[in-house]
Order: structure tokens, then sequence, then C-alpha cells
């Protein structure tokens, strides 16, 4: 192989083509053939003997990048005037053109108006350099903050759990892969043989140090007690540090245990901090809670569809923890169900096996209903719609009927919202238009009218909220095809890409970038949306789903606000499918940041992870 | 305010030592330079010229001597050339026969002359702007042969080596490298294009692995007028090549060469090739890769035969508050007072010399001020604190992330105390921190000076000026990226080696710029202050390193014999040697006395970017870019230990305090640390692998590697052990 590079580099020589071009660019015109080849393998030389010195700059710099600056330096010890201009940081945009059997590769020079340059504010000063330090290895043992990279990475916790029998903690890997090797050498001590022939799975440890132990004492005290602020830096901290993973079975029996006492005793309160506790776990970027969702899932699903939440049905607002928990649920089966474990379709199974009973009871039938509809639009068109009726005609036995309770008649009432909030914006997209009354009331018994109303609302807003969107959305429109993405992180000079956002959809710290002082806690990140636009009717249906994203609000809140965020975006999938996308050749993609909220930017991800899943951004990228 | 430390006397008791190699090197630096300097008669070159007396008498060095005369001669320096032959000591006439001899030997004189004293001085003459002429280095290459048989010849010799004994199979293949770049010059040189371009491609692929960089050069190289201004070239032509084979592998060679009267490589052979033979069993494919990988071959084996004082210095006199006196409170008193009784015990300790030190006044070391003696003190009562280190008890690491520093930070230092850090960055400044709650203050204006009581007990404290308190401050003055960065031991100077060729020395009292020191002419890659102060060593793109003292503005020394650029330099603890490390794949060991290359290590893969001396002197551990770490036994000249782990180029390297752990640092974002104690101990110093060299090396890199610490994308670029023995890291946080 090497061999075949080595000739590679032996051939690399400009093409004379080049040689004539630059000639004529400087007014030499008919050069001659053999004068060009003499030219061209010249240059070749010397730009080689410039590109190798100019890496020994880049090993003495410290980089493993190559830097214009570089290669000035380089021009510099062959006393060669340097390049001026070439002061891009990130990479220089040649551009390709061909015509006329020739093809040119060049730099686009612009010319640039001076007063454009006076005019244009001052960008942000680049902060200083400035000096932190932190504690890389306590005698020996690395200690688990935000300034280390997380003891266990993402990966080999997925690893782990899904196949925990070909994981071999990298160290250990390399330990067998060395006494393989003495192995194969003369003379292994018969203990080296022993572990080389049967490869252990590692015992991980679960002794928490001292301040672990106090850690954990601190957070759970914080996140279950009566100070709000304390509550927040609590779940932020759980939600950002990195090294919690050795705490993951504490917090997890916490939580579990914690509903369970406390759904016995109906205390609502703590019954939402415990389950905002799941959200901020699930948030973190380097836990994976596979390994504990045995004890998470029951939790969360008893605090969907328990009969009872709270002390005073008729009063209090368990719909609210019921919705936050019925998302958790979704986000988990997003998350987690693979073809062995089937979460989703188990959940999916025991929400309809008891929604379909005639006992249950109203909170438990809304809980169902509510944990179904959070597992997208698929879910709702086949299981939700065509039980429209059966369910109606209960509502309309409960509202119209004789009096029986004043609770079964909030529940029903809060069902019937319910089921028009999320089937409405389904209906719109699978059904055509016209939107007639009387045909609802056929389909859809006597939620139809209402549903309707509500189908018909939502399709206008979805026009008016276009025409929004487009006043403040940001096209890109260059030559490559990368999104330049604003940040607010300290990146600096490079910024972030946003191909490599797209790459890696499922990686939450390229959306919100820790900052280099670990210490203060991560600013707010800006929110992108990513969305496709195309031309065609179809527009405007996508675009309700971004404008209606823009109510988002900080999540920490229990009220279901955030639901606008996730669901249409979920939309845009099933409304412009495959087939569709397929057809439309162009598309644009439109980048929205979000004013930085105190949200976590957590509810774009899952739309991201479907956008990807529904191969739109292969797919557009290269279009 | 003293730019330099005042200690006149030392000077002229150094110049007393110097030697006359340095003598013919320093003139053909300041000729290259064409500054004219040698004309002025300046303290260093007349000075060391006129030392020559000392050392005269060996007949090579007197032919080099010859030499330079012929040469100032020849470029009308007159009166050098009378100053010199005087102090020398040569009656008049004695230029005349060997001048004559000089100039019909080739085109120019410079290069006969040079051609004397071997590869060493003309590979400083190359890196000037006026080469020597090149067709006299080149000439060698104008034999002929048939192209066409270039291929025939070499495949032969393949299938030869391929098919003698395993044995000799492993030794003899080691021709192939210098034969195939050797011969691929020479169809290069006589026009035979496309033929080159056919042997290359057919052939290159042969070569080991960790030539590739070399051949990348070569690849590229295919017309005689590129071979003129080529170093990599030059160096490869005027350095023979070394090989070390056995006895019978070379008889065996020779055998086949000559009965197939295969004149062609045999001439290179001879030519371009310096076979090592040794006695003995031919060694193994392990063991020759251990040690090839250097652009000019192996070390010869008398390269490495020099007797190195590699001892520690008697530590000097100093009374010391010893253990009986650990209470804090007595500390201010003690200092001062000074305890005859102790101070002898102590001297009868250390009475017991070494026989490996050096003697205390070899080099001349500058005398200890009463600040330097308090600083022992407390140097040692820090030492008194110091953790023990071991496999068991690993340091605490304490990492200083330089933040928002834009992939701008190329070098960064810490002072021995560990109360300062400095970072050399890439555009040109030098920011000095402090990381205690002790400010940086600058010294008061003279004017304001003035006004100050100068009887005053704290007169030191009035001198500054408060309102400069601040954290860190900024040296601006260089020109181009600050690539190496040196505190002075006594905590005042700073040094900064950057890319627009100079060195410059910083007060760090004034916090302004005391003297840049011109020399280099091109990038400086590297500099160090020596553990005793005044001197410092410098080395760079030029290829050679240069030794300085802080009071002269020219060089005391220039190490010169590296082939390619001088890429990191260090003091021995006794301060009496110089390694340094080159992009050719050396560490050479200097004698900072006589400036001779004492030592060679050849095996390093890559060019080298860390060097660090274990604190009992014997031992040296290097780090290059092919991420491994070699350690080395200076007393023996021997490679004993390699540590593999890291997966890209190591920038640094530190001993704990005492010398138990090795910890190193890497581009790949960890930080190593390796049980030294027990890697010097599995030493088998036997006498027949002392004697010949041939070292076994045990593959335990993972039993030596006691742990990995990694950042979160931080390269780490500088490690330090404090006296506790706490280790410090210093990097640039890429987001």
């Amino acid at each position: 192989m090497a061999e075949e590079r080595r000739q590679k580099q032996c051939s690399v020589i400009l093409p004379t083509e080049s040689m004539k071009a630059m000639a004529e660019s400087v007014g030499v015109g008919q050069l001659q053939e053999e004068s060009c080849v003499a030219i061209s393998e010249e240059v070749s030389y010397r730009i080689k003997e410039i590109a190798q010195d100019a890496l020994k700059f880049m090993h003495h710099g410290k980089r493993r990048k190559l830097t214009t600056s570089d290669i000035d330096n380089a021009l510099k010890l062959k006393n060669v005037e340097p390049l001026y201009g070439f002061q891009s940081q990130e990479f220089i945009p040649f551009r390709f053109a061909s015509g006329g059997g020739r093809e040119l590769h060049f730099y686009e020079e612009r010319e640039v108006d001076l007063s454009d340059i006076i005019n244009t504010p001052l960008p942000r000063v680049p902060l200083d350099v400035s000096l932190k330090a932190h504690w890389l290895s306590i005698e020996g043992v690395q200690p688990a903050i935000p300034e280390n990279p997380p003891p266990a990475p993402k990966e080999q916790q997925k690893a782990e759990s899904t196949e925990p029998l070909k994981v071999a903690k990298p160290g250990q890997e390399e330990e067998a892969a060395i006494q393989g090797k003495s192995q194969g050498a003369t003379a292994a001590d018969g203990k080296g043989k022993e572990k080389g022939l049967i490869r252990l799975k590692p015992r991980s440890t679960h002794e928490l140090s001292v301040e672990q132990q106090l850690y954990y004492k601190e957070i759970t005290e914080a996140c279950v007690g009566s100070c709000e602020a304390k509550r927040a830096e609590a779940l932020q901290s759980i939600a950002t540090d990195p090294g919690l993973y050795q705490m993951l079975p504490r917090f997890s029996t916490f939580i579990s245990e914690g509903v369970r006492v406390n759904v016995v005793q109906n205390n609502l309160a703590l019954l939402i901090y415990l389950m905002r506790m799941v959200k901020a776990l699930m948030d973190n970027p380097t836990l994976y809670l596979e390994k504990y969702l045995h004890e998470l899932i029951p939790a969360v699903v008893t605090c969907i569809v328990s009969k009872q939440l709270c002390l005073r049905p008729d009063v209090d607002n368990h719909w609210a923890l019921r919705d936050f928990a019925a998302r958790l649920m979704a986000q988990s089966c997003k998350t987690f169900s693979t073809t062995t474990n089937n979460i989703q379709s188990r959940i999916t199974k025991t929400f309809t096996k008891s929604w379909l009973d005639d006992k249950t009871q109203w909170t438990t039938r809304y809980g169902c209903i509510a944990g179904l509809a959070e597992l997208g639009p698929d879910v709702i068109k086949t299981l939700i719609l065509p039980r429209l009726t059966v369910e109606g005609a209960r509502i309309k036995a409960v509202m119209e009927g004789p009096v029986v309770s004043n609770i079964d008649k909030i529940g029903a009432d809060h069902v019937q919202s319910l089921l028009l909030k999320h089937c409405a914006s389904v209906i719109a997209k699978i059904r055509p238009q016209p939107d007639n009354v009387e045909q609802y009331r056929t389909d859809y018994g006597y939620l139809g009218p209402m549903l309707c109303s509500h189908v018909m609302k939502a399709r206008t807003q979805a026009a008016l909220q276009a025409q929004q969107v487009n006043r403040t959305t940001l096209t890109i429109t260059q030559p490559r095809p990368t999104l330049s993405v604003s940040q607010s992180g300290l990146s600096g000079s490079t910024g972030p890409r946003t191909p490599s956002i797209i790459k890696v959809p499922s990686s939450l710290t390229l959306m919100s970038p820790r900052p280099g002082t670990p210490s203060q806690p991560s600013p707010p990140a800006t929110k992108y949306i990513v969305m496709a636009t195309s031309a065609g009717t179809a527009t405007t249906q996508q675009v309700i789903t971004l404008s209606s994203s823009q109510s988002a609000s900080p999540v920490t809140s229990t009220v279901p606000s955030a639901t606008s965020t996730l669901q249409p975006l979920v939309k845009l999938e099933s409304g412009s499918g495959p087939g569709l996308t397929g057809s439309r050749p162009l598309q644009k993609y439109i980048v929205v940041s979000l004013p930085s909220s105190a949200s976590s930017s957590l509810e774009i991800l899952p739309c991201l992870v479907q956008l990807k899943t529904q191969g739109l951004f292969g797919l557009n990228v290269k279009g | 305010f003293r730019a330099v430390p005042d200690d006149g006397g030392l000077v002229d008791a150094d110049e007393d030592k110097d030697i006359k190699t340095e003598a013919s090197n320093d003139s053909w630096g300041n000729n290259n330079a064409n500054d004219g300097r040698l004309l002025s008669p300046s303290p260093g070159s007349s000075a060391s010229a006129g030392s020559n007396k000392s050392a005269a008498g060996a007949s090579e060095e007197q032919q080099t001597l010859l030499a330079v005369l012929q040469f100032l001669r020849k470029n009308k320096l007159t009166e050098s050339v009378e100053i010199l032959r005087r102090e020398a000591g040569l009656p008049e006439d004695s230029l005349e026969p060997k001048g004559a001899e000089s100039s019909g030997a080739g085109s120019g004189g410079a290069s006969g002359g040079v051609d004397l004293e071997g590869g060493d001085a003309s590979s400083l003459l190359t890196a000037g702007e006026d080469q020597p002429d090149v067709n006299v280095v080149l000439s060698a290459y104008s034999q002929q042969g048939d192209p066409a048989l270039y291929e025939v010849y070499y495949s032969g010799l393949k299938r030869f080596i391929e098919s003698v004994l395993d044995c000799h199979r492993a030794e003899l293949s080691q021709v192939f490298y210098p034969l195939f770049v050797h011969m691929y010059l020479e169809l290069v040189y006589n026009n035979h294009e496309s033929e080159a371009k056919a042997f290359f491609e057919k052939f290159s692929g042969d070569q080991e692995c960790y030539y590739e960089d070399d051949l990348r050069v070569l690849s590229s190289l295919t017309k005689k007028e590129h071979m003129r201004g080529n170093e990599t070239l030059l160096d490869f032509r005027t350095s023979k090549f070394v090989l070390r084979i056995s006895r019978d592998s070379y008889q065996l060679l020779k055998r086949h060469l000559q009965e197939r009267q295969n004149n062609q490589i045999w001439n290179i052979i001879q030519e371009h090739l310096y076979i090592d033979i040794f006695d003995g069993m031919p060694r193994s494919k392990s063991q020759i890769d251990a040690m090839s990988g250097s652009l000019a071959g192996e070390a010869k084996r008398e390269a490495n035969k020099a007797k190195v004082y590699y001892g520690l210095l008697k530590e000097p006199e100093i009374e010391l508050p010893l253990d009986d006196e650990d209470e804090e409170a007595e500390n201010e008193e003690g200092k001062p007072k000074k305890k005859k009784p102790k101070k002898d015990s102590l001297g009868s300790k250390s009475k017991k010399q070494d026989p490996n030190a050096p003697s205390q006044n070899r080099i001349p070391l500058p005398e200890l001020k009463d600040s330097d003696k308090l600083d022992k003190i407390m140097y040692m009562k820090e030492a008194t604190k110091r953790i023990r280190l071991g496999p068991d008890n690993l340091p605490s690491i304490c990492f200083y992330s330089f933040l928002n520093a834009y992939q701008g930070l190329t070098a960064v230092d810490f002072t021995d105390d560990s109360s300062l850090i400095a970072g050399g960055f890439a555009d040109s400044t030098v920011r000095v921190w402090s990381v205690t709650p002790k400010k940086l203050r600058k010294v008061k204006s003279a004017a304001d000076l003035n006004l100050i009581d100068k009887e005053s007990d704290d007169v030191l404290e009035r001198i500054m000026d408060e309102k400069t308190a601040s954290e860190s401050k900024i040296l601006c003055g260089h020109s181009g990226p600050v690539y190496g960065i040196s505190f002075s031991p006594d905590r005042n100077y700073l040094l900064s080696s950057s890319e627009d060729g100079t060195v410059r020395l910083w007060s760090l009292q004034t916090f302004t710029c005391l003297v840049g020191y011109k020399g280099h002419n091109y990038p400086v890659w590297d500099t160090q202050f020596s553990p005793h102060g005044y001197y410092f060593v410098s080395g760079g793109h030029d290829r050679v390193a240069r030794l300085w003292a802080t009071d002269h503005y020219q060089p005391l020394r220039m190490f010169s014999g590296h082939l390619a650029d001088v890429t990191c330099t260090r003091f021995h603890p006794n301060s009496n040697y110089v390694a340094t490390g080159s992009s050719d794949r050396t560490i050479r060991l200097w004698d900072v006395l006589n400036g001779n290359c004492v030592r060679i290590f050849t095996g390093h893969k890559g060019p080298i970017h860390a060097l660090a001396f274990s604190p009992n002197g014997k031992f040296l551990a290097s780090g290059a870019t092919d991420g491994r770490v070699l350690l080395w036994d200076i007393g023996h000249g021997l490679m004993v230990g390699e540590l593999k782990g890291h997966t890209d180029t190591i920038y640094s390297l530190r001993f704990s305090r005492d010398g138990e752990i090795l910890a190193s640092g890497s581009m790949d974002n960890t930080v190593r640390l390796w049980d030294a104690t027990k890697a010097f101990d599995d030493l088998e110093t036997d006498d027949f692998t002392a004697a010949t060299g041939h070292i076994h090396l045990q593959d335990n890199s993972q039993e030596l590697l006691l742990g990995t610490y990694m950042t979160k994308s931080t390269p780490v670029i500088h490690l330090h052990f404090t006296r506790r023995n706490l280790l410090l890291a210093a990097g640039a946080y890429n987001p």
C-alpha cells in the first residue's frame, strides 16, 4: 500500500495547462509546450520543497493543521517574499471552473468597497489568552470534573450495555493484545496465558469516593428540596457534568424508589421533581442510560398512567406531569429502542391495552393517549385516529349525559382537548382540503366538528407563519455546500461547520459547546433549527413547524409548550415523506438561530435525528 | 540596572579554556554570515584562536588550521591571517606548500579545506548563503555507468541478499537504503531522468517505512539542477552513511560483489558508505531496527567511546537549616547564621567525589550570589517535604490550560520553583504569568528610583512599582513566532527564541528586552538556560547549536554536526554537556568544554522534539514525532529502553525530582507516566553489550506505563515537576 502511495507522490506534477493559464494571466501568450513542461516540473519541485519546510513550522508551532502563516514562514526561509492576503484561518475557498476544455481552480477575489468595510460594525474583540488550572490527576486517579474528558465515553457505555461481551475497556484491550503477543513470543508466564485466553468482562466498581457521596447527597437533596434556584442548579449539574457515570445506579434507584413512594402519597410536586431529574439525566451527553431503563421506565410510565397523582385531582394540574412524562417516554423510546429490547412496541402495547379497557379511569386514559401521541404521527395515525369515533362517543356520554362526577367531567374534557391537539395536525397533513364539517362528523363522530375547526386553524396558521419565517430566515448561498452557522460559544476563529452537525446528529455536544472554563455553567446555547424548504406547495406546511417552534419555552417548566417544537417538526417528516422529497431536486436549507434562552437544545435534536433517518440531509447537501 | 550577571572574571577563565576546533568553526560561521566581524578581532574568536597552543599537536588539527588560514588568505583577510598564524605559533612559510595543495585540489579552496575536516564543517557551510561549489561535492557522481543496468545491478544484489542465510540477511539489508539513494542520485545527476524515475518507482517500496520522509524528498528531486541547493541531498553526499555489519556478513557481500564484477555497486559502497565492521554474531532484525532510522545511518562505535563525566557536581557548600530545624519560626533566623559544624559534616559528605563527575571547575560557573543561596535553602527545605513517588504512589497532575490561544501557543516554561509560567505565542509575543498570589511588578523608573532611600533594609521592596502589579505581563520584541522559551534559574531573566532568527534575553525585573543575540539567521527552534545560569544554548534551522553566555553577544561555542535542523536543546544537570535533538533523527551530546561531539544516539524514526536528562545525570530520555520515548545510558552510550504508547508527537518529557517517574506529554492529548526506576533497573549492562553496543530491548512498555491521562482536546506541550514532586502540565485548549 505504501508503495502505491509513494508512486503517486513521485508522479504528482502540476498540469502544463495551469502554466499556460498563469502565463496568460501575466501577459505571456503562446508559451511553448516544452517550456511549459520544464516550468511545471520546476514549479512542482519548488512547491513540494516549500510544503516540506512549512510542515516544519507546523510541527514547531505544535499544531496539526498547516496554516498559511507556515507557508509564509517557509517562503521567508527561502528568501522569498511571502504571499500577502491569504489570512484565512479556516479554508481557502478555491473555486472550480471548467469550459473550453480547460479546468481551472481559482481563488475568488471580490472587489471590496472600502466604505463597506468602514461602515461595518467592528467584530467582537477576541478574548484574551488566559490561564486556568485544574487537576488532571490526583495521586494517579483522574477526577471526574468538567475540565477532564468523561471517564467512560458514551460510545463505550452504549457498547457495554448493548453488546456486553464484545467490549473490553481500552486499557484492557491493549493488555489483551500485549498478552497475545507475549504468548506468541516464547515463554509467557502462566498468568498472562490464562488472561489471554479467557477474556473476562471488566468488573465495574461501584464504590463512590467521599466527594462523590457528598455530591450525590447535595444533588438529590437539592432536586427534591424546596429551593427552586438550587434545584435548577442541581439539574443543570446533572445535565452537563461528565463524571456522573459511576453514580448512575444510585440516581436511577433514587428516582424509582421516589416515584414508588410519592405515587402512594399522591405528592405531585415531588413526582414532577423526579421526572425533571430523569430529563436532566437524559440530557447529559456523557451518559447512556440503557442499563438503567428497567428502573426508569416503570417510574416514568407510572407518572403517565397512574390513576391518581395528586391529592386534589379536580384542582391540581397533574395533566402537565402526564404530558411531561409522556414526552420523556417518547424520547427514551427514540433513543434506546432496539430490536432486542423492543421498548417502543412494548410501551405501545401497554398503553393501548389499558386504553381499550372500558373500566379505565379518565386520568389513565388521558395518560395512555398522551403517551401514544408523543410517539409520533405514525402512531397517531395508526392507533389513535381509528379510535376517535369510539372515544368521541365516550366523551359525549360524560359531557352530555347525566352528571356523574365532576372529576370524570374534567377528565373527559382534558382527553378531548388532548385528542384535538394531537390529531388536528396529523389530519391536516393526511386529509386533502377542503375541510367539510359533515364529512368530519361521519368520519370521526362526536369529535368531528371540533376537529374540523382545529384542522382549519392549523392550516391557516401554517400559511401565516410561513411568511413570518421568510422574513427572519437567512438563506445560505455559498458555493460550497456548507452552512455557516454563527455560534455563541468560545470557538473563536474555528466556527463549527454545519456538515459536522449533520454527520453526527446524535451528539449533543455539538449543539451546545461547552466553554473552556468549565467552572461556570455553560452559557445558554443558541438554538438552531435546520429545516428544509422547497419550491412548491409543500413549503407552507413545513414552515409552520418552524414558527411554532419559536415559541418553545424552557424545558424546565412542566407546561407542555415545548411539545410544539417537537411535534410539528415530526410532522415535517411525514408530510414530506421520502417519496416526495426524492422528487424535489431543489431544496434549500434554512438555518434559523433562535435567541438563546435558558432552554437546552434538546428538543431540536430528535428532529435532526429524524431528518437524518429520512435521508433528507444527505440528499440535500449533495444537491 | 545591569543587564547581565556580574562576573567578568569568568569570561577570561573561559577563554583560556577555549580550544582550537572552536576557532575554526567560529570563523567559518562568521564568514558565512558575511558580516565581516572577523576583521575586528572580537574577544571570542581572537581569544579562542589564542588558545590554540594548548591543543596544537594533532596533525589533523594542524591541517584544519592550515585550511582555515588558506581560506582567510584567499578572501584577503590578511590581518586575520596574521593574527591566527601568530597565535597558532606557525612559521610564516608553513602555509605555502599546504596552500598550493589545497588550491590545486579543486575549484574552491573552501571546500577543499572543509573536506579535511569531514562532514561537520561542510554541512555547516552549506547552510550559509555561499554554497560550496556543488560540482565538487557532486563530482563523485559523474562516473558513468550504463543507466539501464542500474536496475539490473540493484535487483541482482537484492536477489543475492534475499538468498543468503537468515542470520546475515537482516544485516545486509541495511545496504539497500543507502545504495538505493546513491544510485538514484547518480542517475539524476547524469541526467537520466526517466531511468531515475523508473528506478525509484520500482524499488522505493522496498525501503523501510521509517525512511518515508526522506524518500518523499528524493521523489520530488528529478533534475540535476534540483540537486544544487538541496540540503538533504548534500548532507547525504557529504556524510558517509554508517552501517554496522558483522565481519562474516561483510565478507559475504564483498565476495559476492567481486565475483560478479559488480563495480558500480562496489564503488558506491566504497565511496559513500562507511561500514563499521565488528567481530561476533550478526545482529538480528529487531536489533538493527532499534538503532537505524537516522539520516546518516547509525553512529560509529568509536563516536560513543569518549569518556563522559555524567556525574553531578558537588553542591556548593551552603549552611542549611537541617532536619532538626523544622520549626518554621526559626527559618528566618537560621539562614544568615553560619553553623560551622553543620557545614563541615556536609562538606565531608560530598568529599566522596563521584568518579564520574567532572571536576568542579571543569567549566567556569558563576559564583553563587546571596539570593541564589537563599533559593538553594528554599530548595532544600522543599525537598524535605517532597513526596516519594513510585508505581504505587503516582504524582498528582495539575494542568494549566491556555484558553483563547487560538492555536497560537508555541512554547511554555515554568520556573524551577513553579512560581511563574511563560508562554511563547505565534503572534511574536511572550507572556509571563504569576501563578502565586504574588503579582508581577516592574522596577520603578530611573527618576523614581533616585528618590528611594538606598540605605533602607527593604530597598529591594521599595524599588518595585506597585502600580504596575498584575498577574501577567506581555513581552513584545520578536518579529516571528516564539518557538523556545526558558527561565533563568534565578528567575531574573527569560530567554526566548523565535522564527526571526534571534534569541532575546528579557529582564523579569523591568519586563524589557535586554539583549538580542543574533547569529542563527534562521528560525531558532529551541533555547535553554544552563542549570547554573549564565550560559545558555540555542539551536535552530541552520543545523548548529550555539552556546552563549549572557554577557557575550557572540556565541562561545558552536556545535555543528547535525545534518538537519536542531529541534531541541537541553543542558546536562552538571552544565558540562549539552544534548541536542535534530530532524536528522539523531541526538548528539556535546562537551561544553571543547565543543566536541561525545555521543551520537540513533534510533528515532522521526524528528526529535523532546529531551530530558534524569536528575542523576546518568540517563537521557528523548521523544520524537514517531510517538516513542527512547531511553539512553549516557555513560555507556547505549539505548536502554523504548517506551511505546503515544500516538503522536511527544513535545515534552520530564523526570520526577528523584528520577523515579518519567512523564511524557504529547500531541495526542495525553500525559503518560512511566516507571523510570524499573526501566533503568532492568538493564542488562553486561560487558558484551557495553562493548558492542548491541542491545536487545524487551518490549515491556505496557508494564512500565503507570498511567495515561487524557486531556480535553488539549495537546500537552510542557511538563514540570515542582520541588515537591507535583507534576504541572501545560497546553492550549483547542475547542
